[in-house]
């Protein structure tokens, strides 16, 4: 109540700086530097994790990293081959679930969703997207791990997949939604059933923008570290069957860090490294394409 | 009505009987906003039609129900009966997708596929309908692209998308789009009301082209338009017909008050 | 010639027009979206489903003492299980977190959203949503060896020497007193100037919480900053108010219910939080008003401890109980946020555009 009494009198007194009282510019001024504060607090975090992470996992990159089994504690050398594997296969077999799954949930959403099943499901979708990852984890382990016998891949995929599901759900119907609707309309005029509407019209007008969806899921499930553990376990050795338990970088890194043992040290900042640059790249380019998409598209 | 009788004779003599089209009794709703009451009208085969009437009045709904489009906004409903080829197509057995393939219709807003180049786009519901051959496709794009009076134009661009094409000529691309699934009607809402005079000039001659194969029914909102290319005319006013009747006589001689208004320009 | 034509209709092509084909492409697509996405509810009801018949023998068996017991005893013969010590350390690395993120991300969205940054706006979002792309194993790996060093010995001393001094609430902020239980092998895990020097620390944890909530706080946050009508910003400054004024008077107050509603959901991020916070939270079970001493989360425990856990007694099912709390609370937060922020949205300005920050995942959710 009182700033608007003091801005109706600065009002009156159009054009002189000198007019605004005192307390009221330093108030302002401490305000926007306060702004300007939080921004430069949220961006040191991101240039420190990137930094340390290049600076210390720069020097365990070599072919053996990429292509070795782990040595034995304490020797030099070896690598983590089965945990590049291992995380090619579990989220490889999470895509093959999740991407049919949350495509085809997205376009009941977005071309036919109406009244209390769409409103229910969308609602669902959001909050599961808030659903921690060790709880999918948990869920899997207690139902797919317990029921097989054993960790594997494949149940590490599936819970990656109750991730990743909800995940590609919302943002591609988002990304349905963009396709103009005249451009339905004009496919259905002449004649077309719906279903090759959508298929063959909607989609690909869509079209990168359902794959930056893809691969934003992608971004997430690959750098998920405890519903792999409770799923998959960790592997020693390279193995590429999905019934068997399997390694993940992310995994390898959480187990190396808590190690006493140097050289896992090493090779932890070493998968950091990979793993964020994936991570980063993905993300990036995902926006990066959303953003041409969206001005494309309108 | 003994004009429309007589050539609705006239018709029946080389098949094109078929394609008549009538309009009793429409309702239409978007959700609780009724925007059409009653409507009742015939578009005759080898005849343009024309709907005019002020924005709002129901025009667009009306061309809409036609080809049963109008159920595919968001709380859209229908009752009442359009006869095509003396059959209802609103009947519970009627397939909305064949009605569309052969009530064709055209956009006020041009909107070729952005994903399809200018061939592909010409015979887009024939490609993703039929099994055609790629030499049968290349052939039928070529006769509608022909027909929709845009070969020449755009004969050494065909691959490109076609989006690139110019306003008038992605409309005429969706001319020929339609044209090519050999549809026995036309429906065009307000097809020139975003082109260059040049190109409505194009377009309303290719319209009297058409009209030799096709029943055509315009949505306009130029009246001059109408005047130019239509052989009836239909007066809307509140979603309700005013006047329907030749189109020199609504233009001339109306028996409605309020078309001469509208047609004076006296009309709000 | 009319009777012929007549044979003819109604099609002069001969087919029967018009009638319905059976049309199977178009039934198998719309069923099989419809049931994906009824495969999303009943994937939430399974989930609840299966951890609610999971953990019902070790809620059933210790009921209220499962949330306000002190002893986690997984030896089978001795079996005891009271969560307080993981309920407690996860309510208190996420209040920290939400302490010191919530302000931040309610400045960074107003810097964002109401500040003219020109060229700088899009760079400095895009960097933000980045931080909630980074894996939480690496926001760990880097906590663990980086920044808990740094806190240990020059932070956490800071504190206790400033903050520590005052009364009341100093108590938070000096160091625990001896050592703790749980660091049962590692007999260096012990005091040094007051403080845990080796284990990690709730307030450590906490900071690292704080930083991974802080983007999706921040979206939130700026999803409900845009919905305030420019008309009543430019009222304000057309009046003469300054930025400042302006914020506070006429986007502040209508956007406090959302920034509510983004808090909630960073608090529901925080509570579930697990690999990060189990790399640098110092897995102790103690319960005490020191920030500084080691601590345990329920997303901590059930990582830590589901190898262990067998069928035989009621410690998987103790585990499975724990993640059926964590999963209620943070769907309930997430649905009470939501609610908020849409309602908001609604007394506002009608209908939200969907613009980029309702694009759940560009959010690049962490």
């Amino acid at each position: 109540m009182s700033g608007a009494a003091v801005a109706t009198a600065g009002a009156r007194a159009p054009g002189l700086s000198r007019s605004m009282s005192r307390s009221r510019r330093v108030k302002d001024r401490a305000f926007r530097a306060s702004l300007w504060a939080c921004g430069f607090l949220a961006l040191l975090p991101l240039a420190f994790i990137v930094w340390y992470v290049l600076v210390k996992g720069v020097s365990a990159l070599n072919l053996d990293f990429f292509t070795k089994e782990p040595a034995a504690p304490g020797e030099p050398g070896g690598g983590i081959v089965q945990s590049f594997v291992g995380t090619a296969l579990i989220v490889g077999m999470a895509i093959g679930m999740a991407v049919p799954l949350g495509m085809l949930a997205a376009i009941y959403l977005s071309e036919y969703g109406r009244g209390r099943l769409a409103s229910a499901v969308r609602f669902v979708a959001e909050i599961l997207l808030s659903t921690p990852s060790i709880v999918a984890g948990a869920f899997i382990w207690a139902v797919v791990v317990v029921a097989m016998g054993t960790f594997s891949a494949l149940a590490g995929a599936i819970a990656l997949t109750v991730l990743m599901w909800p995940i590609i759900t919302r943002a591609t119907e988002e990304i349905l939604r963009l396709v103009p609707q005249e451009l339905r309309e004009g496919a259905l005029a002449l004649g077309v059933p719906r279903w090759k509407t959508i298929a063959r019209v909607v989609i690909p007008t869509a079209g990168s923008g359902i794959f930056t969806a893809i691969m934003l899921a992608v971004a997430r499930g690959m750098g998920e570290t405890a519903p792999i553990l409770l799923t998959a376990l960790g592997q020693d050795f390279l193995t590429t069957n999905p019934v068997a338990p399997a390694d993940a970088v992310p995994l390898r890194i959480y187990n190396y860090a808590r190690t006493p043992v140097l050289s896992q040290h090493a090779i932890a900042w070493g998968g950091a490294i990979v793993l964020l640059a994936a991570v980063l790249v993905l993300s990036i380019t995902a926006r990066f394409l959303a953003n041409r998409q969206q001005r494309r598209i309108r | 009505m003994s004009g429309v009788e007589a050539v609705r004779q006239e018709a029946l003599t080389d098949d094109l009987g078929s394609r008549r089209i009538e309009v009793h009794d429409l309702n239409a709703w978007f959700g609780s906003l009724q925007a059409l009451r009653d409507v009742a009208v015939v578009a005759e085969p080898q005849a343009v039609t024309s709907i005019i009437g002020p924005s709002g009045c129901g025009k667009s709904t009306l061309i809409r129900c036609i080809n049963r489009m109008h159920e595919e906004v968001l709380g859209a409903r229908v009752s009442g009966k359009v006869l095509f080829d003396g059959q209802d197509i609103y009947a519970p057995d009627v397939d909305p997708v064949e009605v569309r393939r052969r009530i064709g219709m055209v956009f006020q807003r041009a909107n070729p596929f952005p994903t399809m180049s200018v061939l592909d786009n010409a015979v887009a519901g024939l490609k993703m309908v039929g099994r055609l051959s790629r030499g049968e496709l290349r052939r039928r794009s070529e006769q509608a692209l022909r027909q929709a009076g845009l070969w020449d134009e755009v004969k050494d661009r065909l691959d490109e998308p076609g989006g690139k094409l110019s306003g008038g000529q992605q409309q005429r691309l969706c001319i020929a789009r339609a044209l090519a699934v050999e549809p026995e009607v036309l429906l065009m809402d307000e097809p020139a009301s975003a082109l260059d005079p040049a190109s409505t000039l194009r377009i309303e001659e290719l319209i009297q082209d058409l009209k030799t194969q096709f029943t055509v029914v315009l949505v306009t909102h130029n009246m001059q338009q109408a005047a130019r290319v239509a052989d009836w005319t239909l007066f809307m006013l509140y979603g309700q017909v005013v006047e329907f009747g030749p189109t020199r006589k609504i233009f001339t001689s109306p028996d409605d008050k309020r078309t001469e208004d509208y047609i004076t320009g006296r009309f709000g | 010639m009319g009777t012929r034509l007549g044979n003819l209709r109604p099609n002069a092509r001969g087919t029967p027009p018009l009638r319905r084909r059976s049309r199977l492409g178009d039934r198998l697509f719309k069923g099989l979206s419809v049931s994906m996405a009824a495969g999303l509810i009943a994937l939430l009801a399974l989930l609840l489903v299966v951890l609610s018949v999971g953990g019902y023998r070790a809620l059933s068996k210790f009921g209220l003492h499962f949330l306000t017991g002190r002893n986690w005893n997984p030896v089978f013969g001795r079996e005891d299980f009271g969560a307080l010590p993981f309920i407690f350390g996860t309510l208190v690395t996420s209040a920290i977190a939400i302490v010191l993120a919530v302000p931040v991300a309610v400045g960074l969205a107003l810097l964002l959203n109401e500040m003219q940054l020109g060229w700088l706006r899009n760079p400095l979002a895009v960097f933000v949503d980045l931080l909630a792309a980074i894996p939480s194993v690496v926001y760990g790996l880097w906590g663990l060896f980086i920044m808990k060093p740094v806190f240990d010995h020059t932070v956490e001393p800071f504190l206790t020497n400033t903050i520590g001094q005052v009364p009341a609430i100093g108590a938070l902020f000096r160091g625990a007193k001896y050592c703790v239980e749980t660091q049962v092998g590692n007999p260096r895990a012990c005091v040094k100037f007051g403080y845990n020097s080796n284990g990690g620390d709730l307030f450590t944890a906490g900071v690292i919480l704080a930083v991974m909530i802080l983007p999706i706080v921040t979206a939130v946050t700026r999803e409900v900053v845009a919905v305030v009508p420019r008309d009543l910003r430019e009222g304000a400054l057309a009046l003469g108010a300054t930025r400042y004024e302006t914020i506070r008077m006429a986007v502040l107050p209508y956007a406090k219910s959302g920034i509510v509603g983004a808090t909630m959901l960073g608090l529901g991020r925080a509570l579930g939080e697990t690999i990060a916070v189990s790399m640098v939270v110092g897995n102790g079970l103690g319960i005490g008003p020191s920030l500084f001493r080691p601590g345990y989360t329920i997303p901590a425990v059930i990582a830590s401890e589901f190898r262990e856990a067998t069928s035989v007694g009621v410690h998987r099912s103790a585990l499975l109980a724990l993640a059926l709390v964590l999963v209620v609370v943070s769907l309930v937060l997430a649905a009470l946020s939501r609610m908020r922020v849409r309602r908001t949205a609604r007394l506002v300005g009608g209908p939200t555009p969907a613009g980029a920050a309702e694009i759940p995942a560009l959010e690049v959710t962490g």
